[in-house]
Formats: C-alpha cells, sequence, structure tokens
C-alpha cells in the first residue's frame, strides 16, 4: 500500500527551543483514517503543522504525498497544499467572505471553473446542512456553523489528504456528529486518508482507524 | 457598506494628497503667470551722455530683452510756449540720452544690484534708475506666498502620510489574515495579493477621478475665475490631460506602493 506519509529521525522545535518531537518515526498508509491524541502541549498540533509543511523539520526526513518538506520550494509546498484539506481548531474562515466563497477557496486555487465550482459548493453546503447561511459572513455564525463550513472548505477539491485539528473541540453534539460523518464519508466513500488530532476518540467510530499516541516528544502506535 | 468603507480611508488619503499637488501646481502656475505680469510692465531707465546703439545694450547682460529710447518730446513740450524751433532742436542735443530697458523675466534684487554694476561700467552711462525699492516689496511678497503655499503643502503631506500610514497598518492586519489562510490552501503570492492590488488600484481609480471632478468643478466656476481675473491672472486650473495624468500616475504609484509595503510584510503564519 501506498504511505502518504512518511517520518524518519523526524525532530520538530520553534526556532531554538529543545525538540518538541523528538527523532520519531512513523508512516501512514494511503487511504486510512489516523488519530493522533496526546495531552495538551504534547506536540500533537506541531506534528499537524508539520504535515502541512507550516513547519520544517529540525531534523530528519519527513515526505507528505511524495514531498520532501525538510528543504521543500515554496511552489512545491503551494503544489502539496493545494492537495490537502486542513480543518482547524480556530476554523480560519476569511471574515470578509461569504461562507459560500470561503467553501470555494481552494477551488479557486486549484483553478476549477466557475460551473463546476458552484455545483461543488451547492453539494457541500446541502451536506453540511447550511444552504440557508450561504450568503453569510463567518463571524454571522455559530461555533458549530463555523466549523462545518471549515470542513465543507476542506473537502471541496477532493484532497488527497485531510488534516484536522480538533476539529470537534468545543462544539455541540449535533455539529460533532456531522463532522465525524464527513470525514468517515470522505475516507470510505473517495478514499481520502484522514489524520485528526483530538483529545478524545469517538467512541461510535464507523471506520477502521490507526491509532498514535505522542508522549514525552515520542509517537507510539495504540493499535 | 463594508465595501464603502474598506476604502474610504485609503481614498481620502489619496484625494487629500491630490488635492495638496494640484493646489501646488496652480500656485505655482498663478506666481509664474503674475511673474509675467510683473515683468511686462516693470523697466529700467538708463541714462548717457550720449547715444547708445540698441545692440550695445543688449549685450549688457543677457536678463535685457529689448532696449527703446525714451524721446524728450513730452518734456519739451511743457516747456515750449516760448521758444523757437531752432533753440528746441538746441535743447533737445543737449539733453542725456534716456532708454528704457525691459527684461525678460522678473529678477532678484541681486540679479538687479548686478545689472545696474554692469549697465553702469559703460563710459557714457550716468545713472541707472531701477526702481528697486517697489520691486523690493512686490518681490518679497511673492516670496512670502510661495513660502506659505509650501509649509501649506508640507503639512497636509505629512498630515497624509500619517493617515496612510495608519492606513497601512489597517491593511496589513486585514489583508494578513486573509492571504495566510489563502497561503495553507497553496494559493501562489500573485492570487494572494491580487485582491489587495485590486483594492489599491480602485481606491486610486476613485481618488482620481473624484480629484478630477473637483478640479474641473473649479476650473469653471464663475466665482473663482473672478479672483483670479481680480488679480491678473490667466491661468488654466486643471489640465484635463495633462494634469488628470500626473494625478492618476500618483495615485496608482502611492496604492500600488502600499500594497507592495503590505506584501512584503506579509509574515506567513507558522
Amino acid at each position: 500500500m501506498d504511505k502518504v506519509v512518511i517520518a524518519e529521525d523526524l525532530s520538530l522545535s520553534y526556532s531554538s527551543e529543545e525538540a518538541i518531537i523528538n527523532q520519531v518515526n512513523f508512516s501512514i498508509d494511503s487511504g486510512s483514517f489516523v488519530f493522533i491524541t496526546g495531552a495538551s502541549g504534547s506536540g500533537k498540533s506541531t506534528l499537524l503543522k508539520s504535515l502541512y509543511g507550516a513547519l520544517k523539520p529540525k531534523y530528519g526526513s519527513l515526505v507528505v504525498g511524495g514531498v520532501e518538506l525538510r528543504k521543500v520550494s515554496r511552489s512545491k509546498l503551494n503544489f502539496l497544499r493545494r492537495h490537502i484539506g486542513i480543518v482547524f481548531q480556530d476554523y480560519k474562515l476569511v471574515k470578509e467572505w461569504t461562507i459560500e466563497k470561503n467553501i470555494m477557496l481552494p477551488l479557486i486555487i486549484n483553478g476549477y471553473g466557475k460551473d463546476v465550482t458552484q455545483k461543488q459548493v451547492d453539494s457541500l453546503l446541502k451536506h453540511v446542512r447550511l444552504t440557508h447561511q450561504a450568503g453569510k459572513y463567518p463571524l454571522e455564525l455559530s461555533g458549530g456553523e463555523q466549523q462545518r463550513v471549515a470542513m465543507a472548505r476542506a473537502l471541496s477539491h477532493n484532497p488527497i489528504l485531510i488534516l484536522a485539528d480538533e476539529p470537534t473541540g468545543n462544539l455541540d453534539d449535533y455539529s460533532s456528529q456531522l463532522i465525524w460523518n464527513l470525514l468517515e464519508g470522505a475516507n470510505t466513500q473517495l478514499k481520502t486518508t484522514v489524520i485528526v488530532v483530538t483529545h478524545h476518540i469517538p467512541v461510535s467510530m464507523n471506520v477502521e482507524y490507526k491509532h498514535f499516541h505522542i508522549e514525552y516528544g515520542r509517537i507510539h502506535a495504540v493499535n | 457598506m463594508q465595501s464603502i468603507k474598506n476604502h474610504i480611508s485609503l481614498v481620502i488619503a489619496l484625494l487629500s494628497i491630490l488635492f495638496s499637488i494640484q493646489i501646488f501646481i496652480i500656485v505655482d502656475r498663478s506666481i509664474a503667470s503674475y511673474k509675467q505680469n510683473l515683468t511686462n510692465s516693470y523697466s529700467m531707465v538708463i541714462v548717457s551722455q550720449k547715444s547708445i546703439d540698441n545692440n550695445t545694450t543688449l549685450g549688457f547682460s543677457p536678463l535685457i530683452s529689448s532696449v527703446s529710447e525714451l524721446t524728450p518730446d513730452s518734456i519739451i513740450k511743457r516747456l515750449n510756449t516760448n521758444m523757437n524751433n531752432k533753440n528746441i532742436e538746441l535743447l533737445k542735443l543737449s539733453l542725456p540720452k534716456f532708454y528704457k530697458i525691459q527684461l525678460n523675466s522678473y529678477p532678484s534684487p541681486d540679479e538687479i544690484k548686478a545689472l545696474t554694476k554692469s549697465i553702469l561700467r559703460y563710459p557714457t552711462i550716468t545713472k541707472v534708475e531701477d526702481f528697486a525699492h517697489n520691486h523690493d516689496t512686490i518681490y518679497k511678497l511673492l516670496l512670502l506666498f510661495k513660502g506659505v503655499v509650501a509649509i501649506f503643502a508640507v503639512t497636509i503631506f505629512v498630515v497624509t502620510s500619517l493617515l496612510i500610514f495608519k492606513e497601512l497598518r489597517i491593511w496589513q492586519f486585514k489583508h494578513s489574515e486573509r492571504m495566510s489562510i489563502m497561503g495553507l490552501f497553496g494559493a501562489p503570492g500573485w492570487l494572494r495579493s491580487a485582491v489587495l492590488f485590486r483594492l489599491a488600484l480602485m481606491d486610486a481609480f476613485i481618488s482620481s477621478f473624484m480629484a478630477f471632478a473637483l478640479f474641473t468643478y473649479l476650473s469653471y466656476n464663475s466665482w473663482v475665475l473672478q479672483q483670479f481675473g481680480n488679480v491678473g491672472i490667466n491661468i488654466i486650473i486643471f489640465n484635463q490631460i495633462d494634469d488628470f495624468i500626473l494625478l492618476f500616475g500618483t495615485a496608482v504609484f502611492l496604492s500600488i506602493l502600499l500594497a507592495m509595503l503590505i506584501v512584503v510584510g506579509h509574515k506567513e503564519e507558522a
């Protein structure tokens, strides 16, 4: 099976600080569903950041989607990011754009035509149950609704990899369930690799998943 | 509403700069026109024992544009009640020669001094009347007017620069977030900053056209034209092609510079 992520002797740190992730080795199969857990400050989000190139490895090697991220050029990184969907804990929606335009963003960046873009956005708005809110701005929505918009944006361009950082933290049950369903659906129906950083793995998962736990800068496979 | 708010601050700042530039141009043109009026009405008088040919007089200084001899006829006319023609002719021959010289530009007091000195070096010339006192007063007034306008322009420039700097900080804050988010989804640099450049160009267009409308109105306003007419100044207040190109170019340059500073100062979110 193809590997979508390969980390060898990977160490991560911010500037000259002590390594947060220290010489870890792991790989993630293409099309798998992965949870990364750990205590607060253990380096879960740091690891996720390194997977989309926002933090370069200090030592070792990290290959995502065939791109070595330690010495990656800006254009190659942009190319990789165009094939990744990211869901942030703080949503990272563009406040001055409508939610419809926010969902369109990856499609615009990937150069899709207007018709395809509109069709895809309409379909996603239906999936996240926000069709009636299409013309609103992010700050007019609740936290749960904003996260559903972020989820739709991450799925809009059918990425090869979805990275989600605490996607259901502080969300109501309805929005949380909707988000897990969408992640499961992307994984099972579109064979998208999904990597989720979270404190708690939901009990009602309907897909097979792999679980990594981070502790003291090391990563352990739990199952 | 949001869209208007996005534009209004920069449009006002740009408009202030364009306004001060055009006012400076108008003042400069007014001073140049007024100087020309003064030049046309200003002349010096030379008194010589013997007649001098025009070429010699023109050779005294490149400032001199024309020379004409002043005939003593009008003075003699007042005296000639009891004089016969022969005596009048004799009197004419014994009188010194008077010449009026005109200059091709309005001279500074130093230029007048230098010119007087140079003319007096000629052996037959005994006196040069330069009307320096009147000249000095007008010249100093012109300098004062220019100085006041320069202070006004500098003040507007400083205040507007502060406004633009403040606007730059707001834009930097506002656009950095959007640019970072676009970057996280792999948008190339040109696409991330496209919105910014579009906004900047739009503001340059809006402010230039507002300045165009304002100065076109002023250049046809009868009250404004009357004020210029009252002081004998006849200038083009706003040249709708040349001046507009200058104002539009300035607005585009400033707004693009602003956008580029934001793009250069943008730091990628980690």
